[in-house]
C-alpha cells in the first residue's frame, strides 16, 4: 500500500529539485507503477503546475515535455509523420486508453524500466533527456545515470533527422508488459536498432545496415545478452530478437525516405 | 488537505488525506458508479473524465484532481442513455460490475471518433476488463447504435 504524508504542487522546477533532494519525498509522473508498491513517501511532488504537458517544436527537433502523455504521444501528428508510425505502435499496448492518459514520458523514462517501450524507441532515435541540474545526455547514457542521483526530468528531446523508423514488441498476452521490444531507426548515421525488456534494460546497436535484415538480425542478436523471467526464458527472448529485428528492418525498408 | 473541484457540473469542496485515491474520494461523494476492481490499473472499472479524458480513479490522487473537471457516470446519464439500451439489447451487461467503467470509456470513444471501425472500438476499450461477456455482445451492441444513426 502506498502511504503519503504531504502532497506538494510547486510553483518551479527549483523548488520540485531542491523538494526531491530529501530521500522520503518523490516525484510523481503517472504514478501507476508509484502506486503498486508497498511505500511510505513523505512528500509526493507533483509537477503538474510547472507546463511540462506540452509538445513543442523547431526546425530541429521535439522537445516533450515530462508530464506529457503517453497518449498524447500517440495522438501526436507530428512524432507520427517523423516515425513513420512507430511512436503510436510503441505505446498503443500499453494496458488501454485511460492507463495512457495518466502515464507520463518523464515517469516511463526517468524509471529507467526494462519493460519501457518508450525507452526502446527513444533510444534508437538518439533522443536526449533534459534534467533540471544534470543538463543534457543522450537517453543512452541516461540509462548509465547511477539511481541515486536525484534529478527533475524537464523534457525528452528528439532530434528531427530521423529517416525512417519502425518499432516491433513481443507480448503473452495483449496488453501484457512486453517480453521483448525492439526499435530501429535510419539517420545520416547509419541504422540504430535498440532491444528492451531483454528483461533488463534496453541497449541499442549502432553502425548497421539497413539491407540484409536477416543477416543484421543475427548480427544484433550476438552482440546483445538476455535473461530469464517469469515472462519468457533467455532462450525464448534470443529466438524473438531474432525475429523481432529482422520484421523491423523489413517495416522500416518498405518505407519511403 | 482542502480539495475543489468542480464534480459533475458541480463545485464541490471536501477535505481528503494526501494519500486518498480519487475513486475513495468520489465514492465518498457518493458518486457509487466508480467501481473497485483489481486495484491494479489494468481493467477499466474505475474509469472517469477529468477535464474530458477518460482515467483511472484507483491509480488518480485526489489531490491531483483538485481544481480540475470531474465527471463520472452520474453527471452523464442522457449522454450514456443514447447507447446503452443497444448494449443492453445484446445481453452485453451480464453481471453489470463493469458496466459503468464500460460506458464512460465508450462516451469518451464516440466522442473523440464518433464513427469507430470495429477494430478502433476494440483497440479504445481494450483496457475495460469484462469477465462475463466475451467482449463481442458489447462490440454488437455498440456497432447496432453506431448503425442506428445512419
Amino acid at each position: 500500500m502506498l502511504r503519503i504524508k504531504e502532497y506538494i504542487r510547486p510553483q518551479s522546477l527549483e523548488e520540485a529539485y531542491q523538494l526531491c533532494q530529501k530521500k522520503g519525498n518523490v516525484v510523481l509522473g503517472g504514478m501507476l507503477w508509484l502506486k503498486m508498491q508497498n511505500r511510505s513517501v513523505n512528500t509526493a511532488i507533483d509537477l503538474q503546475d510547472l507546463g511540462l504537458d506540452k509538445i513543442e517544436e523547431n526546425d530541429e527537433e521535439y522537445r516533450i515535455g515530462a508530464m506529457v502523455t503517453l497518449r498524447q504521444l500517440e495522438q501526436h501528428a507530428g512524432l507520427e509523420r517523423l516515425t513513420h508510425g512507430a511512436m503510436a505502435e510503441a505505446v498503443r499496448h500499453i494496458v488501454g486508453v485511460q492507463f495512457r492518459n495518466l502515464a507520463t514520458i518523464g515517469g516511463s523514462i526517468y524509471g529507467r524500466f526494462g519493460f519501457s517501450d518508450v525507452l526502446t524507441l527513444f533510444m534508437a532515435m538518439g533522443a536526449k533527456v533534459e534534467l533540471y541540474n544534470g543538463g543534457v545526455m543522450s537517453v543512452e547514457a541516461f540509462t548509465h545515470l547511477p539511481r541515486e542521483i536525484r534529478d527533475i526530468l524537464v523534457a525528452v528531446i528528439v532530434p528531427k533527422d530521423v529517416k525512417r523508423a519502425a518499432y516491433q514488441s513481443q507480448r503473452n498476452a495483449s496488453t501484457d508488459f512486453p517480453v521483448l521490444t525492439c526499435a530501429v531507426c535510419e539517420t545520416d548515421e547509419g541504422v540504430t536498432c535498440a532491444v528492451g525488456a531483454r528483461p533488463a534494460l534496453a541497449v541499442c546497436v549502432k553502425g548497421l545496415p539497413a539491407d540484409a535484415p536477416e543477416e543484421t538480425a543475427e548480427t544484433v542478436t550476438e552482440q546483445l545478452q538476455f535473461g530469464s523471467s517469469l515472462r519468457a526464458g533467455e532462450e525464448y527472448r534470443r529466438r524473438i530478437c531474432r525475429v523481432l529485428v529482422r520484421r523491423a528492418l523489413e517495416a522500416m525498408n518498405a518505407q519511403e525516405v | 488537505m482542502e480539495i475543489k473541484l468542480n464534480l459533475n457540473g458541480r463545485a464541490v469542496t471536501a477535505s481528503a488525506a494526501p494519500d486518498t485515491m480519487l475513486i475513495d474520494f468520489l465514492r465518498e461523494q457518493g458518486c457509487l458508479s466508480v467501481k473497485r476492481g483489481y486495484e491494479t490499473s489494468n481493467c477499466g472499472l474505475c474509469t472517469v473524465m477529468m477535464d474530458g479524458k477518460p482515467i483511472l480513479s484507483c491509480s488518480t490522487l485526489a489531490a491531483r484532481a483538485d481544481g480540475h473537471e470531474v465527471y463520472t457516470l452520474e453527471g452523464l446519464q442522457a449522454e450514456a442513455e443514447e447507447f446503452a439500451s443497444f448494449v443492453a439489447n445484446q445481453g452485453a451487461d451480464q453481471c453489470g460490475f463493469c458496466n459503468p467503467g464500460f460506458v464512460m470509456n465508450t462516451i469518451a470513444l464516440l466522442r473523440e471518433n464518433p464513427d469507430p471501425t470495429d477494430d478502433e472500438i476494440r483497440a479504445f476499450l481494450s483496457g475495460n476488463l469484462c469477465r462475463c461477456s466475451g467482449y463481442e455482445s458489447q462490440l454488437r451492441g455498440i456497432r447496432a447504435y453506431l448503425d442506428s444513426r445512419k
